[in-house]
């Protein structure tokens, strides 16, 4: 009879839609890659992002996986705004699974919230603040490759135990610049240095002369530059205008890319003390992916950011593989946890329960132009801060996560 | 007195003479454009795109051929300069009795084109160029450090604009100029080819905006992004100084950079948006502009 067939379709139907949430969504992967395309951030990330994202999945096919991934890339402007509404565009109307990179870590605490809201995964690969894995930290992201506590515990304390025990911070007046400020302050004060002052500026700021003047009349041995991209380059050309280093005074490049040293040439950046937690040049695996990214990214060398990128999707990857779904980003995320990482870029290492991912940094120095002998072979390696080491103890951000 | 204020005299005077550094290029560039729209009423939004040619072409020149910093400031503004005769004579001369709106439209268009080409070829990160070596190193003025090259950039900044001023106020060329855009069926009666001379004026407008690009390519790093970052603030100070007035234009870019430059120091968080408060204020009193002469 009518009713028994449609109770009978009914039955039917509850018992696939049980077994619909074990595929994948629109039977396939989908990353959204976004990032600042076209401003002062574009060569740490940029289209070079995609590049990566393109390789990962590349790499993906020829190891055997099965499952067919789409890529997308998208400009945030640094806005929140702007980033926030295409994170909810692409979450909700395109089909997309995970965001990837998204450096300026304003937006990327805007994206933090987004994908919590609507269960989605978010890879950050480019942004630093260290409020991802601590108080904004959320399960449905995972921070990868740097962040501002590195940054400061590398850089800073290194120059600090080197004598550099006065500061002045050059910020860039927004989160990245305040949370690296605040975490390299804590970090020269913890060894003993003081802090004489800071001065704000505007993001994508031209002119660094009148901020330069305040840092050279505060006397401080070292001015930080809480800034990255475009402002660390202008702020460190212009300060070899001015006469800082002739005038006893150094420069702590706190977030320095290899993008921006090429800008910069040798000539300027040499001596220049960054921490990267990954080079081109520091083993074969690196050179042959640098080989392959630099060919489709016209002719420019991968940064940190890019390896980021890579090696964050690779994992994804694998958890999407075990899982057979990748529905529920929750899920994802815990399975990204529970598994260890393996990955070509940045070999062995994990993910915690905040969603701190976990490798070693390193201590480099820029090299003067003459111990430079091929195309961007910039940096020399002065340190190595072990894994265990390189990243804040579990329990000191504040996350939720982990106390609760 | 100054100690109430929470700075001392020094800082204070090492700020003002940045702010008329950074206030020479606002001056220069906004001088181009308020040639450009006094005497052609075009509003040129291509302004910072040909800023951005000038610089770039100076770090060609240096790259590919050699040729240093003095010829870049002789060749650069001529070569862009021609880049802007040819947009004026295959888009801008069709504009003229149009509306405002469609010359802007035009011009922001080009402009768009312009920097997503150069940013295409060459990253946003930007070019490196030296100073050159006859203007390294500075000054140690006892209140602060003066680097010789930001000194270079304010004499020739008022050099030229104190030039150009003369040319177009005081001289024969200058007023066959100023007659032409105001009637100029009555002075091509005359026999004055206007349409050369209006082709002559946009090319120099464009060239005083390479020749800006020059003078900037040492210190800013050249960067596709370098003219749209400065062009906005730029149209502000021209709207502040008058849109049509050469005089305004050259007092204003100098008087706002030292305003910038003192809020760098009291308040730097609002030192990008403290032109627009300033532009606001003025054209709630006086919408003409402070030099402006109402149309």
């Amino acid at each position: 009879m009518k009713i028994t067939r449609s109770l009978m379709l009914a039955a039917v139907v509850a018992l696939t839609a049980g077994t619909a949430q074990a595929q994948l969504t629109n039977g396939e992967i989908k990353i959204g890659v976004m990032n600042d395309m076209s401003g002062l951030y574009a060569d740490l990330g940029g289209p070079g992002s995609v590049v990566a994202a393109q390789l990962a999945a590349e790499d993906y096919a020829a190891a055997g996986g099965k499952t067919k991934i789409s890529i997308i890339g998208g400009d945030h402007q640094n806005k929140p705004d702007v980033g926030s509404s295409l994170a909810r565009q692409w979450y909700d109307a395109d089909g997309v699974d995970v965001i990837v990179d998204v450096p300026t870590s304003s937006v990327a605490l805007a994206i933090n919230q987004v994908a919590a809201e609507k269960n989605k995964v978010f890879l950050v690969s480019g942004a630093a603040t260290s409020d991802l894995t601590g108080k904004a930290c959320t399960p449905n992201t995972i921070h990868w490759t740097y962040d501002t506590w590195m940054l400061a515990n590398g850089t800073g304390k290194a120059i600090v135990q080197s004598g550099g025990d006065s500061w002045f911070f050059l910020t860039a007046d927004y989160a990245f610049g305040h949370a690296l400020e605040a975490d390299t302050s804590a970090v020269v004060k913890a060894n003993g240095g003081k802090v004489l002052g800071a001065v704000r500026h505007p993001l994508n700021t031209a002119d660094f002369s009148s901020f330069l003047l305040q840092a050279q009349a505060s006397k401080a041995k070292i001015i930080g530059l809480a800034n990255a991209g475009g402002d660390t380059i202008n702020a460190i050309k212009q300060s070899s205008e001015f006469g800082v280093v002739q005038g006893g005074q150094n420069l702590a490049g706190l977030l320095v890319f290899l993008s921006d040293v090429n800008s910069l040439g040798l000539k300027t950046a040499q001596g220049l003390i960054l921490t990267e937690t990954w080079y081109w040049d520091m083993n074969d695996n690196n050179r042959a992916f640098t080989k392959r990214f630099a060919a489709k990214n016209g002719g420019k060398y991968p940064t940190m950011a890019h390896a980021g990128v890579y090696s964050s999707l690779s994992h994804y990857f694998k958890a999407v593989d075990a899982l057979k779904a990748d529905g529920d980003g929750k899920v994802v995320v815990a399975k990204m946890k529970e598994m260890p990482t393996d990955d070509p870029l940045f070999g062995k290492g994990v993910v915690r329960k905040d969603g701190r991912k976990i490798h070693p940094a390193y201590l480099f120095e820029v090299k003067k132009p003459e111990e430079s002998k091929y195309p961007y072979d910039y940096y020399k390696l002065k340190a190595t801060i072990p894994a265990d080491q390189a990243f804040r103890p579990l329990n000191e951000g504040g996350c939720p996560l982990v106390s609760g | 007195m100054f100690e109430l204020l929470g700075i001392s005299p020094q800082a204070l005077f090492g700020q003002l003479l940045i702010g008329l550094i950074n206030g020479s290029f606002y001056a220069m560039l906004s001088l181009g454009l308020a040639v450009i729209f006094g005497l052609l009423n075009i509003i040129n939004f291509t302004h910072g795109a040909q800023y951005m040619m000038g610089a770039f072409c100076a770090w060609f020149l240096l790259e590919y051929s050699g040729l240093g910093y003095w010829w870049a400031l002789l060749v650069a503004p001529i070569v862009v300069g021609l880049t802007g005769v040819i947009i004026e004579r295959l888009f801008l001369k069709h504009l003229y009795k149009l509306d405002h709106l469609y010359g802007l439209l035009l011009t922001f268009g080009i402009a768009l084109i312009v920097e997503g080409l150069f940013r295409n070829k060459f990253g946003s990160s930007g070019q490196p160029y030296r100073i050159p070596g006859e203007l390294l190193g500075g000054q140690n003025l006892g209140f602060m450090f003066l680097p010789n090259y930001r000194a270079w950039v304010v004499v020739a900044s008022v050099v030229v604009c104190l030039a150009t001023w003369y040319v177009i106020e005081r001289t024969k060329l200058g007023s066959y100029l100023r007659a032409a855009t105001e009637n100029p069926s009555l002075v091509q009666a005359f026999g004055i080819n206007v349409p050369r001379m209006i082709t002559i004026t946009y090319g120099f407008g464009v060239a005083l905006a390479a020749f800006a690009g020059v003078l900037a390519a040492p210190i800013y790093q050249v960067s596709p992004q370098m003219g749209s970052n400065l062009i906005i603030v730029v149209f502000a100070v021209v709207v502040i100084g008058g849109m049509g007035s050469i005089l305004g234009s050259i007092v204003t870019g100098f008087g706002l950079g030292v305003i910038e430059g003192l809020t760098k120091v009291f308040y730097p968080e609002a030192s990008n948006t403290v032109i627009f408060v300033v532009m606001g204020i003025v054209l709630l009193i006086k919408p003409a502009g402070l030099f402006g002469r109402a149309h």
